[in-house]
């Protein structure tokens, strides 16, 4: 597997560690409820398609990248920075 | 007072010779890394262009005048070799000791990289840097040369960066 890094050019997985789906961007106000939280913290969807998820370029910038892939063709569709 | 000896992180493990590929260790002289402060990017940069004569690098990339190097080493950072640098607006860390730094000089030493290493080094020019990896170790690769690298690893990973890059260098010379 080949992952794009948006400032080192394509790079190859071993540089890349693996955070998870990229819903941990969508941090919950304070006062959003236990329910909020509670799918922020725990909750995956784990989808056979597309999804995104957030690599670290750990070996290389150290950026932290969005990634839109599809886990079933194994494509890569989009990197992005998480960092404006 | 204690005086201490001074020792180079490869210190009686180089230089190794296998085949045409050669592994020296290189004197930096100081290092430091400079990492601007928000908004102060460019500022930075004309800054080390005005005193050092060196830019602050492109990803990727390296800038040099005289003794002084900047070798970019990460989002928003490079590496100041050869001299310490006196500047305003960026995060200024002294790693001097920190560093082990090595040269691998001859002609194979594309097929020595091949083998420990996921990037495409035929692939960068002279001048050309990449945070990467050398088997497990976290490196900065920079080609000095048409045959000539420059690998640079955290002082603590000098043994196993030797290891490593000595075994590929037999591999090669194996096959002739």
């Amino acid at each position: 597997m080949r992952l794009t890094c948006p400032i080192c050019g394509e790079r190859d997985r071993r540089e890349f560690y693996y955070q998870g789906e990229a819903v941990m961007l969508e941090r919950p106000a304070p006062d959003a409820g236990d329910a909020a939280w509670d799918a922020y913290l725990h909750l995956r969807d784990n989808a056979a398609g597309e999804t995104q998820d957030l690599w670290c370029h750990e070996a290389g910038c150290g950026s932290w990248i969005k990634v839109t892939r599809n886990t079933v063709t194994h494509k890569v569709l989009k990197t992005e920075l998480v960092a404006k | 007072m204690v005086e201490l000896i001074a020792k180079t992180p490869c210190d009686g493990l180089l230089p190794i010779s296998l085949g045409a590929v050669t592994l020296t260790e290189v004197e930096t002289g100081p290092i430091t890394s400079i990492s601007s402060l928000k908004g102060q990017k460019k500022a930075v940069s004309d800054a080390l262009k005005a005193a050092y004569g060196t830019a602050f690098p492109a990803p990727s990339r390296t800038t040099a005048k005289d003794t002084a190097r900047l070798i970019w080493s990460g989002r928003g950072q490079a590496l100041m070799l050869g001299v310490a640098p006196q500047i305003k607006g960026a995060a200024v860390t002294d790693q001097s000791d920190a560093w082990c730094c090595v040269e691998l000089a001859g002609a194979g030493v594309d097929d020595v990289l091949s083998r420990v290493t996921p990037i495409d080094t035929r692939a960068m020019k002279r001048g050309h840097t990449a945070r990467t990896l050398v088997q497990h170790v976290s490196v900065v690769l920079t080609r000095t040369g048409k045959d000539r690298f420059e690998v640079m690893a955290m002082r603590s990973m000098a043994t196993t960066l030797l290891h490593d890059l000595e075994r590929a260098m037999s591999g090669v010379a194996a096959r002739g």
